[in-house]
C-alpha cells in the first residue's frame, strides 16, 4: 500500500457556495483599509462585521444541528477560513470555532447550552499553553478541591474579547476541561501580549480563584484535545493559504506595473522564477488544506486525517513564510515600509507558523506516522 | 458501488490476471528505464513484441476509437491498465511519441485519411515515431527552427539537422517542424508541420551517447531529402500552432495519451523501501533524524502531486488560476523525481559510487542510472526553466 494512497479531495456544492459567499463578503466588507483600521484597536475586529458573520451562521458551521449548529461538518469551515485569510481579516472566529470543537468533542450534548451560545455569537477561546511549547501536555492549571482554578495560561488567543474560556487543566493530575466565563475572572487577570501580527490578539490569563461554570472529565478529554489541536492546525493552514494567495497577487500586481532599467520588473527571471515557486507552494498548501477538509469528520480523527492536518500546516506555513518574505524583498524600498501591505503578510506569516505547532513539531510526528507505523509503506 | 465502478473493478481484476500470466520475465539483458533510452536492436525487438502483445490483448489505446484500433472505452480504463503495468513491474510501452503525442494530435486535428493511415500502426508498434523539433542551435527556442523544406512539385526537399531525436534510428515516421518560408514577417508563420517518412534517401540518424552511458538519442541529418508533399499536416505556414498542440500532449497539459507507462514506475515508496535496508554509522539509515525529516519532505511532495492531479477535476477549487495546476505538472513532477532519485543514489555509503555493471551496486546501480536518466524529463519537452517562464507568463500573467 502506498504512503500517498489517500488523495481524496472534493468540494460539495454547499461548500462551494460557502467559499463564494465568504470571498464576496471579505471583498465587500473588508477592503485592506478596513483591515488596517483595526490594527491598533484593543479588540482587533469590527463588531458589525462579526455580527454579520454570526447572522450568516459561520459560528455554527462546524457544530451539529443538535446544539444549534449547521451540521455541515468541520471540513466546511475550511472554505470560510480560506476566504478570511484572503482578506487578512481579524475576527475571533478561529478561536470560537476551536473552542466549540473542543467542547463538543469532549462533552457532547452535555455542553448544549454553551455550544448554543457560541453559535449565537458569544466569543469562545481555548486556554491551552502553560509555556511556549505546543508539544507538551499543558495541564499546569489545577482544579483544586474547593472547585476553583489556580494557575496561569499564556498566549490565549482573543482573550481580550472572549466571553467563554475552555481551560485545559488538571484535577489531581488527570486532564480536565474547565469552562470559565469572563465574569468569573479576577480583576486584572488579563495581560495582553504584543503580537507580531497586528490583525490578531492574545493575552496571558491568570485563572487563579476562578470558579468554572462546567467541568468536563473523563477519557474523552485527551482525545478531544488531540483532535482539536489537529483541527486548529488545519483551520489555521486554511487561513494561511488564503493569505498566501492574496500575498501572491500583491507580488504579481507589483511585478506587472513597476519599471526599473526601462523594463517591467516582472520580466526579469530573477523575480519571475521565485514567484512561480511561491505560486506552486500556495497551490500545494491549497491541495493539502482541501484534502484535509475532505477527510476530517465529526468523529474521532483517523490516521489519514491526522496526516492531512499536519501536512496542511507544514505546507501552508512554508508557502506563507516564503511568500511574505519575498513580498517585502520584491517591493524594494517600498516593501520595507509600514505603508506596504507586505508588512501585513510577513507579520501574518511569522504569527501563523507557530500556531498549533510549527514545522519541526509536525514533521517529527509525520516521520513517526509515515515511517515507523506498521503498514505505513 | 455504482455500475461504472463495479465494471472498472472487474476490468482491473481481468487486467491484473492477464498481466500475471503475460508480463515477460527478465530477458537477461538490460532494459531501458524510459522510452528515451532504447539503444539496441535486442531491446527494440523485445519492446516491440511486448507492446504488440498488450495491444492484441485489447489493453492499449483504451479510449481511442475502435475504427483505428482502439477500444472505444472511457479514459479511466487506460489509467487502470497503466497502474497495473506499474504494479506488475512490466517493461515499458516504448512507442511513446506515437502513443502519447502524435496519436492524440492526429485524433484531434488530423484528417480522416491521416487517422486511418497512422493510428492503428502506432498502437500495434508496427510503426515507430520520432519527433524532429529541437535543433543543435535551437533547443528550447523552437520558434527559431532553421531546417528548410522547399516545395518542388509534389515533394518537399528538406535540408538541415535535428537533435535529441529519441528513437530516430529506428523510427518509420517523424513529426517534423521545418521552415517553409524564411521571409515570413513573424518567424512563427514561416514554419510548417510534416508527418515525414524516415526511411528515405537523404535522412540519416546518428546515435548520441548519453550521461547514463546508454543511447536512445540521435542527431538526424537531412541532405536534399525528398518527402511527399502530402505529408504536410495542416496548412503550409501553419506549423507553429500544430507544434504547440503537440507540446500540450507531450507535457501532459491536455489528456488523450494512449499509455502513461513510458518509463519504469519509481515512487516515493520505492525510495523508502530502498533506504530502509541501508545503514549509516552502524545504525538503520531511517533512524537518522535528518534523513527522516528529508523523507517527510519527499512524501509530502509526492502526495501534493497526486492531490493536484485529483484537484484538477474539481473546478470549484481552481477558480483563481484555472490552468495553473495543469501547466505546472511537468515543472513540479520532473524536478521532484530528479531530487528523489539523486537522494536515494547518494545514501548508499561507498556503494553510492558504483554504477550499472558492478556486482556490488545497490539494485544493480538502478538509482544512479535513474537519476541521470531523469534529466531527459527535466530537459526534454521544454526545460524546467522554460516551464517556469510559461507558468509565470501564462498562469500569473507576468510580462515576457
Amino acid at each position: 500500500m502506498s504512503i500517498t494512497l489517500n488523495v481524496a479531495i472534493s468540494l460539495s456544492d454547499e461548500q462551494g457556495m460557502l467559499l463564494d459567499v465568504a470571498r464576496g463578503f471579505v471583498r465587500d466588507q473588508a477592503p485592506i483599509e478596513a483591515v488596517r483600521a483595526q490594527l491598533e484597536t484593543e479588540t482587533g475586529y469590527d463588531a458589525n462585521i462579526w455580527r454579520a458573520m454570526v447572522e450568516m451562521g459561520w459560528t455554527g458551521i462546524s457544530l451539529p444541528d443538535a446544539v444549534g449548529g449547521a451540521g455541515m461538518g468541520v471540513g466546511s469551515a475550511v472554505p470560510v477560513f480560506d476566504a478570511l485569510g484572503g482578506g487578512l481579516l481579524g475576527t475571533p472566529l478561529l478561536s470560537t470555532t476551536i473552542a466549540g470543537q473542543l467542547l463538543w468533542r469532549a462533552a457532547g450534548e452535555k455542553a448544549t447550552d454553551w455550544l448554543g451560545r457560541l453559535c449565537n455569537g458569544e466569543i469562545g477561546t481555548v486556554a491551552l499553553l502553560d509555556h511556549a511549547d505546543w508539544g507538551v501536555a499543558n495541564t499546569g492549571v489545577a482544579l483544586d478541591t474547593d472547585g476553583t482554578l489556580s494557575g496561569r495560561k499564556r498566549f490565549v488567543a482573543d482573550a481580550q474579547v472572549a466571553d467563554l474560556f475552555v481551560v485545559v487543566a488538571n484535577e489531581s493530575g488527570t486532564p480536565v476541561l474547565a469552562l470559565v466565563e469572563t465574569s468569573a475572572l479576577a480583576p486584572g487577570a488579563l495581560s495582553a501580549n504584543v503580537l507580531i501580527d497586528l490583525t490578531k490578539r492574545a493575552a496571558n490569563v491568570d485563572f487563579t480563584g476562578a470558579k468554572p461554570a462546567l467541568v468536563v472529565r473523563g477519557e474523552t478529554v485527551a482525545r478531544a484535545l488531540r483532535d482539536t489541536l489537529l483541527l486548529g492546525a488545519l483551520l489555521t493552514a486554511a487561513e494561511t493559504t488564503g493569505a498566501a494567495g492574496r500575498c501572491l497577487s500583491s507580488i504579481t500586481e507589483y511585478l506587472k506595473t513597476r519599471k526599473q532599467f526601462g523594463k517591467l520588473i516582472g520580466s526579469y527571471q530573477a523575480l519571475k522564477h521565485p514567484t512561480v515557486d511561491i505560486y506552486v507552494g500556495m497551490e500545494n498548501a491549497r491541495s493539502f488544506v482541501y484534502h484535509g477538509a475532505t477527510i476530517v469528520s465529526d468523529e474521532v480523527l483517523s490516521r489519514d486525517a491526522e496526516v492531512a492536518c499536519r501536512m496542511a500546516k507544514v505546507a501552508a506555513d512554508d508557502a506563507m513564510v516564503y511568500a511574505g518574505d519575498r513580498a517585502v524583498q520584491f517591493h524594494g524600498g517600498f516593501g520595507f515600509t509600514w505603508e506596504c501591505d507586505s508588512t501585513l503578510f510577513i507579520r501574518r506569516a511569522q504569527w501563523a507558523q507557530q500556531m498549533y505547532g510549527g514545522a519541526i513539531h509536525h514533521r517529527k510526528r509525520l516521520a513517526a506516522l509515515l515511517l515507523d507505523e506498521e503498514g505505513s509503506t | 458501488m455504482t455500475d461504472n465502478k463495479a465494471a472498472l473493478k472487474a476490468f482491473r481484476e481481468d487486467v491484473s490476471a492477464w498481466m500475471a500470466e503475460n508480463v515477460p520475465a527478465d530477458p537477461g539483458f538490460l532494459l531501458p528505464l524510459t522510452f528515451l533510452e532504447v539503444g539496441t536492436e535486442q531491446q527494440l525487438d523485445f519492446l516491440r513484441e511486448w507492446q504488440h502483445k498488450l495491444w492484441s490483448a485489447g489493453y492499449l489505446g483504451m479510449h481511442w476509437p475502435t475504427e483505428f484500433g482502439g477500444q472505444g472505452a472511457d479514459p479511466a480504463y487506460q489509467f487502470v491498465v497503466d497502474r497495473e503495468l506499474g504494479r506488475h513491474n512490466a517493461p515499458i510501452i516504448f512507442n511513446t511519441i506515437g502513443l502519447n503525442w502524435v496519436g492524440p494530435l492526429l485524433l484531434d486535428m488530423g484528417t480522416d485519411e491521416e487517422k486511418a493511415k497512422y493510428i492503428k500502426n502506432i498502437l500495434s508498434a508496427e510503426e515507430i515515431w520520432c519527433q524532429g523539433f529541437s535543433e543543435p542551435d535551437h533547443g528550447s527556442d523552437l520558434g527559431a527552427v532553421q531546417t528548410r523544406a522547399v516545395k518542388d512539385g509534389d515533394e518537399y526537399v528538406v535540408n538541415g539537422s535535428k537533435i535529441w531525436t529519441t528513437l530516430g534510428n529506428y523510427a518509420d515516421h517523424m513529426i517534423l517542424l521545418a521552415r517553409t518560408n524564411p521571409e515570413a514577417e513573424r518567424k512563427y508563420d514561416g514554419l510548417s508541420f510534416f508527418l515525414s517518412p524516415m526511411k528515405v534517401a537523404g535522412i540519416e540518424a546518428h546515435p548520441i551517447r548519453k550521461v547514463t552511458g546508454e543511447y536512445g538519442f540521435n542527431q538526424t541529418f537531412f541532405t536534399d531529402a525528398r518527402i511527399p508533399a502530402s505529408c504536410l499536416m495542416g496548412e503550409e505556414g501553419g506549423g507553429w500552432s500544430v507544434a504547440m498542440k503537440t507540446l500540450e500532449y507531450e507535457r501532459g497539459v491536455t489528456a488523450g495519451q494512449a499509455s502513461g507507462h513510458w518509463g519504469v514506475t519509481i515512487q516515493v515508496d520505492d525510495m523508502i523501501d530502498e533506504l530502509r535496508a541501508l545503514e549509516n554509522d552502524g545504525e538503520a539509515l531511517l533512524s537518522d533524524p535528518i534523513v527522516r525529516d528529508d523523507l517527510v519532505g519527499f512524501i509530502m511532495e509526492a502526495k501534493a502531486l497526486s492531490l493536484s492531479a485529483r484537484r484538477m477535476a474539481v473546478p470549484a477549487l481552481n477558480t483563481d488560476y484555472p490552468m495553473g495546476l495543469a501547466l505546472s505538472v511537468k515543472y513540479r513532477g520532473t524536478e521532484y523525481e530528479r531530487r528523489m532519485k539523486q537522494y536515494t543514489a547518494s545514501k548508499q555509503g561507498a556503494r553510492s559510487a558504483l554504477y550499472v555493471g558492478d556486482a556490488d551496486a545497490v539494485r544493480g546501480g538502478f538509482w544512479q542510472r535513474a537519476y541521470f536518466s531523469n534529466f531527459g524529463a527535466t530537459i526534454g519537452g521544454g526545460t524546467t526553466q522554460v516551464q517556469a517562464n510559461i507558468i509565470a507568463e501564462h498562469v500569473l500573467g507576468l510580462p515576457k
